[in-house]
């Protein structure tokens, strides 16, 4: 079937089978930074955002952004550049397989919410596995991240 | 130092964090043959028939290849340099599977629909044998997973396919008997480790291509480029001349990937068809017929006099190696050399191990290596002879561990030259506020916490083996290329040689430029495995260093016209004191391009006759429900001596993440089989690898000793940090409970019914 949907700013079409997942369809359209780490909803590598929410793209059926805005990674390289030197000056992309996905759902934590305690940065971020870095540096990174953005704002 | 001791971002890590396009699958051809492998539903058969002819109807499908499509010449999948301890017990596709997963077709087509279309079409006809599924029955057994004539082992290690080793031996100091005999004290105990899981991020994946010469060239998620080229050569029967290899960014190894898991599949199949191919191993595949950490059974007596002196140390381990033996011969070392030689006051020592074949996925090698295994037990043993004594388990290794300057008697007789385990020791105690937290709390609210310790240690590199090899090359401006064989895994050994070669030629990172293996151009270099890339690898950049210097002010004096011995070189430019003459490096760099008979450009390989030990100590707090048994770490302290730390984040971030990989293997990570060999741990819901809400908090500091023969007095970080967590969780539920779990990993299940024993 065909579907139109928008693509980090873009219209794009694609003809796609009813088993398409969302996963599938944005690496065609040269969105590589979106990662399969599990096939089973286990690892949030694949986290996209469809209506500027998270979603696991190995879990959506593209059918289902049909109308739809999708943004991957390579729609937020400003951000990712911002956060991505938190992150680097920690060394907390280790083998970065797993920073996408995990870029995009701090990105969203950040616009979703305002100061967020240790907790529940932890809990946000819950489904994002990560096995080189033992998840300190990525904590210690957001932090740093979220007070030098509030420190921008105020 | 400049930029040795920084914490410099690793030089690709901008790629890394935008998502660019760096990985195998992401840069692999768009219309490669997608390859796929058809798998075992037994433990153990032999083919007696496989009919292809209609799954080859299917449209797009281009080739399927058995047995017969093989090479009948045995090799090993281990990323060992030759000749490999490990057994060539492998064909590619072989007649007979030897466990629920092993390879039997390999299908290719192109695109995935129809390669999984196919596979269902295919039908093979077993005839089922009776597996071999109890590693504690398997030498001697009747049943033998290797019968095969063309079977062989390179090395004497012990191995006798007739009898299912892989590898058996013995070694030791002293009467270990008479020494038990005359001690106060004495523990005896098994501990049982389990399969687990590298469970890197991107699972296992190659593209293979022809290239304009007519050779196969094979880019791969690999830690042991320069092996790859070896081992596909040899199992496809090809000179080693026709074989490239070139790593990209890879996500994840840990061990995992110094085993040739999928290179051979699509491999086969662009020298069948000519045509580019590429196997991304589903999470599933790279969970059942992967190379995981050894199962290992270890029984341990430790002896003490009245004093608390541990005399005497014996250890036998039993290794599972599974189906085939790739680093089974090895791994089972390291339970023995990394354990004991940390008990410096030892009168006895005894070491024997048998590796044995059974009808399960083929181990491998996981960060730790067996000295994982090794220390899980021999740490837990010292926990309980403290326990026994009923004197604090801090106090008695301080009293026992290994000091700067001993000889260690079963680490080979090596000299521990840089040990800084009793600062280590005296740091993490602080960390925990041991004195304090040693007690159970009772919190009143049915839980209890406490603290538990353990020590550990690793090599650096594998001792007059492992061989590294580095180039720097002057180009125009004087800026240099580093050319390396070193696989960085992420780890970011393209970062810390850049570091080391920065400081040795005084200049910025700015001015190197790095890029990833290429066997064609890289230099020879055995791979990132043994902890050995900042060690050895490391050295040769210092040596090329030295070399290069040499030769840019030798080139610097020809252009000035001056005698080579009197000029000096500071990074920018050469330079001659009494003249006060000068040339630049951009200069050296442009003029070498024009009428110019020598290049500019040094290589230096690098290996090492010791293997110096990091140390360290790691302490866990954890809190337990005595109403479910069930164990929550809350806190993990850790000091390492790694000598000089080249980047301290690289290596804390390291540290954290092999802390947290020792927590899952300690608290949840297990390779469960029923009763037919089907293994049930095949994806992330089965088998959970810690997240965030499971690590407690981890926190890391470092002791440094000065290893004088690293690179700047480094030592290694990649394993040891994997090592503690098992022991010390284990040590600390014990305190907490009365449980002592000897068996991976401490589930509630197991703290509970040794409560209500
Ligand atoms: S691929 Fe793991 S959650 Fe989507
Ligand atoms: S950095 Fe490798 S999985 Fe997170």
């Amino acid at each position: 079937m065909e579907i139109k949907f928008i693509l980090n700013g873009k219209q794009v079409t694609a003809s796609v089978n009813a088993d398409t997942v969302l996963l599938n369809l944005v690496r065609d359209k040269g969105c590589y930074s979106v990662k399969c780490g599990c096939e089973s909803t286990n690892c949030g590598l694949c986290t996209v955002l469809v209506d500027g929410k998270p979603h696991l793209s190995c879990a959506l059926l593209a059918a289902r952004v049909d109308g739809r805005e999708v943004t991957t990674l390579e729609g937020l390289q400003a951000e990712a550049e911002e956060f991505g030197e938190f992150l680097a000056r920690e060394g907390a992309e280790q083998c970065g397989y797993c920073s996408p996905g995990f870029i995009m759902n701090v990105l969203a934590m950040a616009k979703e919410l305002d100061n967020p305690t240790t907790e529940e940065i932890k809990e946000y971020l819950e489904g994002n596995l990560c096995r080189c870095t033992g998840y300190m540096g990525q904590l210690r990174a957001i932090q740093k991240y979220l007070k030098t953005k509030k420190g921008a704002r105020e | 130092m400049k930029v040795v001791n920084q914490a410099i971002p690793k030089v690709d890590s901008k790629a890394l964090v935008t998502g660019k396009p760096v990985y195998t699958d992401d840069i692999a051809p768009k219309d490669c043959l997608v390859v796929k492998v058809l798998r075992s539903p037994h433990a153990h058969a032999l083919i007696k028939n496989i009919k292809t002819d209609t799954a080859m109807k299917v449209p797009g499908i281009e080739c399927i290849l058995t047995y017969e499509d093989c090479p009948d010449r045995r090799f090993t999948m281990a990323g060992q340099t030759y000749p490999e301890p490990s057994p060539y017990d492998r064909l590619i596709l072989d007649k007979r599977v030897r466990f629920v997963g092993d390879a039997v077709a390999v299908i290719a087509g192109e695109n995935e629909a129809a390669v999984l279309k196919a596979m269902k079409l295919i039908k093979v006809e077993y005839e089922v044998l009776e597996p071999l599924l109890d590693f504690r029955k398997a030498k001697d057994n009747e049943i033998l997973v290797h019968p095969e004539d063309n079977w062989e082992s390179l090395c004497p290690v012990g191995a006798d396919n007739k009898r299912n080793l892989c590898a058996s031996g013995v070694e030791g100091e002293g009467d270990v008997d008479k020494v038990l005999s005359e001690c106060e004290y004495v523990i005896e105990e098994t501990y049982h480790t389990k399969a687990n899981q590298q469970a890197m991020m991107e699972t296992f994946r190659t593209y293979t291509y022809m290239d304009a010469y007519g050779r196969l060239n094979i880019v791969s998620s690999t830690q042991v480029t320069f092996h790859v080229r070896r081992i596909l050569a040899t199992a496809l029967d090809i000179p080693k001349s026709k074989v490239r290899v070139i790593k990209p960014r890879i996500g994840g190894g840990f061990g995992a990937k110094q085993t040739v898991v999928a290179e051979v599949y699509p491999a086969l199949v662009t020298m069948k068809t000519g045509k580019a191919a590429k196997i991304i191993y589903t999470r599933e595949e790279s969970m059942i017929a992967s190379s995981p950490r050894h199962e290992m059974e270890l029984k341990v007596r430790l002896g003490a006099d009245k004093d608390g002196i541990i005399k005497a140390i014996d250890v036998y381990t039993l290794s599972n190696t599974g189906a085939f033996g790739e680093h089974g011969p090895t791994t089972v070392g390291l339970s023995g050399h990394k354990s004991i030689p940390l008990y410096g006051r030892l009168e006895a020592f005894k070491f024997a191990y048998d590796v044995v074949y059974t009808n399960v996925m083929s181990a491998g090698a996981y960060r730790g290596y067996g000295a994982t295994q090794g220390i899980f037990a021999v740490e837990s043993a010292v926990n309980e002879l403290a326990a026994k004594m009923g004197v604090d388990p801090v106090a008695l290794r301080e009293k026992n561990m290994v000091r700067e300057g001993q000889i260690m008697p079963a680490y080979y007789g090596e000299t521990a030259a840089s040990c800084g385990l009793d600062r280590c020791m005296a740091r993490a105690k602080e960390m925990m506020n041991w004195d304090e937290k040693y007690p159970v709390r009772d919190m009143g609210n049915g839980k209890v916490r406490s603290v538990g310790v353990a020590m550990a240690m690793q090599g650096s590199g594998i001792s007059a083996v492992d061989t590294g090899a580095v180039e720097i090359k002057v180009n125009d401006d004087g800026f240099y290329s580093l050319l390396i064989g070193a696989s960085d895994m992420g780890t970011g050994c393209d970062t810390i040689l850049a570091q080391m070669a920065a400081d040795c030629l005084d200049c910025s990172m700015d001015n190197i430029v790095v890029s990833g293996v290429d066997t064609d151009v890289s230099p020879y270099d055995c791979g990132s495995y043994a902890s050995s890339t900042t060690y050895i690898t490391g050295m040769a950049v210092v040596k090329t260093c030295e070399l290069l210097k040499e030769k840019i002010m030798a080139k610097g004096a020809e252009y000035m016209d001056c005698p080579k011995e009197e000029v000096e070189f500071d990074g920018t430019k050469v330079f001659h004191l009494s003249s006060g003459k000068e040339i630049t490096l951009k200069d050296i760099g442009n003029n070498v391009m024009c009428n110019n008979e020598e290049i500019l450009s040094a290589s230096a390989a690098h290996s090492s006759p010791v293997s110096p030990p990091p140390f360290m100590v790691g302490m866990a707090e954890v809190e337990v429900d005595k109403e479910t048994g069930k164990v929550e770490l809350l806190d993990y302290a850790a000091v390492v001596d790694c000598g000089t730390v080249i980047n301290p984040a690289l290596a804390r971030i390291q540290t954290e993440g092999g802390l947290a990989q020792g927590i899952g293997m300690a608290l949840y990570e297990d390779v469960v089989y029923d009763s037919a060999g089907r293994n049930f741990s095949n994806s992330f819901m089965q088998y959970k690898i810690p997240s965030r809400m499971d690590v407690g908090t981890i926190r890391v500091e470092f002791e440094s000793s000065y290893e004088p023969t690293g690179p700047f007095g480094a030592k290694s970080i990649g394993e040891i940090v994997i090592n503690t967590p098992a022991p010390a969780i284990a040590h600390a539920v014990a305190r907490a409970t009365g449980v002592q779990v000897r068996e991976l990993p401490i589930t509630a299940e197991k703290v509970y019914w040794g409560m209500n024993k």
